[in-house]
């Protein structure tokens, strides 16, 4: 069941903006508007936010995603398309069904913060409660359990003004949690945060997220942020979506130029993970095969080295090459004899840990959360899996030709 | 010949003074009685006030004006006022210094009131903005005596039409001031509110108007300044007080008598202003500011 659904939404500003979104809708497949004196914003921009997901929408400056998120909740009316929030639809609703609907459903961070200078960073956090119209000794409950939530105990009595960027988001942070709602909209949340800080603040937010489970909506410019919190990205472009996809995905098959030429700065050694690179066919020898077995299947695909399984199909080791040939030698009756340990890493794990597992010649074992094993990696595709980024561009440009 | 008869050709007299004494004229014939009624509600607002502000021992008064400047601004202008009030005591012109007030006070108060709301107005609808705007430059840049013929013709002589000529000259800034304020508080601000569900009158009350008060307060520092100045003028209509002083001493080229009551009008202004520009310092802003210090 989708939290929220966004179905052909457009976003045009000026004055004849209904004309434009009609040249729009009728086949015109650019991103300017041809009617003059508007601007399109969002085009034809449709997707599903699966309720507990961080979905993060990525994109440079004038891509249209802070208008986009505005639309969710309402603050920008929508020129055409649709808003569905479970099962109401935002778009028919009434201003005051709106209202309704974000003190109960949505809440917002800023990018500036937005605190109000004049109320104490308690009263800041218990701003969407007031609202709510929550008795003062109850709100002001919650939003203390929202501050230490975010680490801020000790602080409700200070102005915003005498707190750090950092601290001052976390109030942002504490007054979007206290409002309980399911809904979390960030828009460019740690931008304005200098890079030690907006590390910091994405790793509170992932542990938040995993003890809290909010549906998140996440507006940012930096695709490492977006990578790092991501569930499933978007990447927009010129007010349409270019690309929705998981962030291996969008770093593994990026759909134009476009995302190739924006993923190329990622460090996609903490992005990919053990089971994208991972060599899917398993060529496995029982730990009862005969070592001529052994030997016949590294000959027939072409490996310098085969897993050894048990019955219940979890790794407990590895034959290489040269030691299953000494066992023809000595006429060792089985692997067993000769298999070495290998390591077993989980299909999750960042391509970046598996350097440190792979030592060594033997490939790695990739399991499942019940140990059975998924896959193999073999220490010469660790290389290559980096490697992808550069040779993508060229392989696009090759088909364009 | 077509030509030479355009060259002759001239604009015709327009009859926009006798239309506007005719519409003034109108009023006067069918509402006559309203006005009245306000003249003598406001004259007997200000003799009142003025009774009020007189009932005290005159030194009482000005060690209340130098106690007041001294808590608002510190013991340098509470010294300081208390010098000037001396000062207009000593040049037998304090009687007529709170009749000025006590007008300065009630035109300003009904300015405040009219100008605020629609300054918000104006804030919130460009529509509203776009017609407020060139009524407010009408009102500021006509020449200030021009107020005060119509004003005699609805109120008579005395306090009413000054009252009235003052309130109409010192609203404009009021006005502009708390559009200005209004429109400047942060967009983000203003959706924080929006975000969390807040109404658009709770946005205002609860998050534009307590941002835009220091901007707000410059405007009803401008007022107060601004109807000091025009009911100094509206003594030539018999508004009583420093004005009349005033133009009676011009009129009988008086130079000593019009040296003196020009110096009480510029005690008063000083005062006056320094007053209500330290009100605008006191801002929700501030206010938070002190009461987490003390915390």
């Amino acid at each position: 069941m989708p939290s929220i659904q966004v179905e052909n939404l457009y976003k045009v500003f000026g004055r004849r903006a209904d004309e434009a979104v009609r040249a729009l809708l009728s086949g015109d497949d650019g991103t300017e508007s041809t009617v003059p004196g508007t601007t399109a914003a969002v085009v034809d921009v449709s997707f599903d936010v699966r309720s507990g997901e961080i979905f993060v929408v990525m994109g440079l400056s004038g891509s249209g995603k802070s208008t986009l998120l505005r639309m969710l909740n309402g603050i920008l009316p929508v020129t055409h398309g649709r808003v569905q929030l479970d099962d109401a639809e935002l778009t028919a609703m009434s201003a005051r069904q709106i209202r309704d609907m974000r003190k109960r459903h949505m809440s917002m961070v800023f990018q500036h913060f937005a605190l109000f200078p004049h109320r104490s960073v308690l009263q800041n956090a218990a701003y969407g409660l007031q609202i709510q119209g929550l008795g003062k000794r109850e709100r002001l409950d919650r939003a203390q359990q929202a501050l230490s939530l975010v680490g801020l105990d000790g602080w409700e009595d200070r102005l915003p003004e005498q707190l750090s960027g950092g601290m001052q988001q976390r109030v942002g942070l504490a007054r979007a949690l206290a409002a309980d709602t399911d809904v979390l909209l960030m828009d460019e949340a740690f931008s304005a945060l200098d890079p030690l800080i907006r590390r910091e603040m994405q790793d509170q937010l992932l542990a938040l997220q995993q003890q809290l489970g909010k549906t998140i909506v996440f507006i940012t410019h930096d695709l490492n942020e977006a990578m790092r919190l991501g569930d499933r990205i978007a990447v927009m472009r010129s007010g349409r979506i270019v690309q929705i996809g998981t962030a291996e995905a969008i770093l593994t098959e990026p759909a134009d130029d476009y995302v190739c030429e924006f993923v190329r700065d990622v460090d996609r050694a903490r992005v990919l993970t053990a089971r994208s690179v991972m060599d899917k066919p398993l060529h496995t020898v029982s730990s009862s095969a005969s070592p001529d077995e052994a030997l016949r299947m590294m000959d027939e695909h072409r490996l310098t080295a085969v897993l050894v399984v048990d019955a219940a199909g979890a790794p407990v080791g590895a034959v290489q090459q040269s030691d299953a040939r000494e066992a023809v030698r000595h006429r060792r009756p089985a692997v067993d004899a000769v298999q070495r340990p290998v390591s077993r890493v989980r299909g999750d794990t960042a391509v970046s840990d598996l350097f440190t597992a792979a030592s060594g010649p033997l490939p790695l074992a990739v399991v499942d959360e019940h140990g059975t094993l998924i896959g193999v990696v073999h220490p010469s595709a660790l290389l290559a899996a980096l490697g992808e980024v550069e040779r993508a561009p060229d392989r696009t440009e090759g088909e364009g030709h | 010949m077509r030509a030479v008869a355009v060259a002759d050709w001239e604009v015709p007299r327009i009859p926009l003074g006798e239309r506007f004494a005719d519409l003034v004229q109108w009023l006067q014939d069918n509402f006559g009685d309203v006005f009245t009624a306000i003249s003598e509600g406001l004259d007997s607002a200000v003799t009142a006030l003025a009774e009020l502000l007189t009932w005290p021992p005159t030194w009482v008064m000005i060690v209340v004006f130098a106690l007041l400047a001294f808590w608002l601004r510190g013991w340098k202008f509470g010294i300081a006022a208390l010098l000037g009030f001396v000062l207009l005591d000593g040049l037998d012109s304090y009687d007529s210094a709170m009749q000025t007030l006590s007008l300065v006070l009630l035109a300003g108060v009904v300015a405040v009131i009219v100008a605020v709301p629609l300054g918000i107005l104006g804030a919130r609808s460009d529509t509203a903005s776009r017609m407020i705007k060139p009524v407010m430059d009408f009102l500021q840049t006509v020449p200030q005596f021009i107020y005060l013929i119509p004003a005699v013709i609805f109120f008579g002589i005395g306090v009413g039409p000054g009252i009235v000529a003052t309130v109409m000259f010192a609203l404009a800034p009021g006005v502009r001031l708390t559009e200005l304020g209004i429109r400047q508080v942060d967009r983000e601000m203003v959706e924080a509110g929006e975000a969390f569900g807040s109404s658009p009158t709770r946005i205002l009350t609860g998050i534009q108007i307590p941002l835009a008060m220091p901007s707000i307060m410059a405007g009803v520092n401008q007022i107060i300044m601004l109807s000091l100045s025009m009911v100094v003028i509206a003594g030539m209509v018999g508004t009583p007080g420093l004005g009349a002083d005033v133009f009676e001493a011009t009129t009988r080229l008086q130079l000593g008598a019009g040296f003196e009551y020009g110096v009480s009008v510029v005690i008063l202004a000083i005062y006056l202003d320094r007053i209500t520009a330290s009100l605008s310092a006191k801002s929700a802003v501030s206010r938070a500011r002190r009461l987490a210090g003390a915390a």
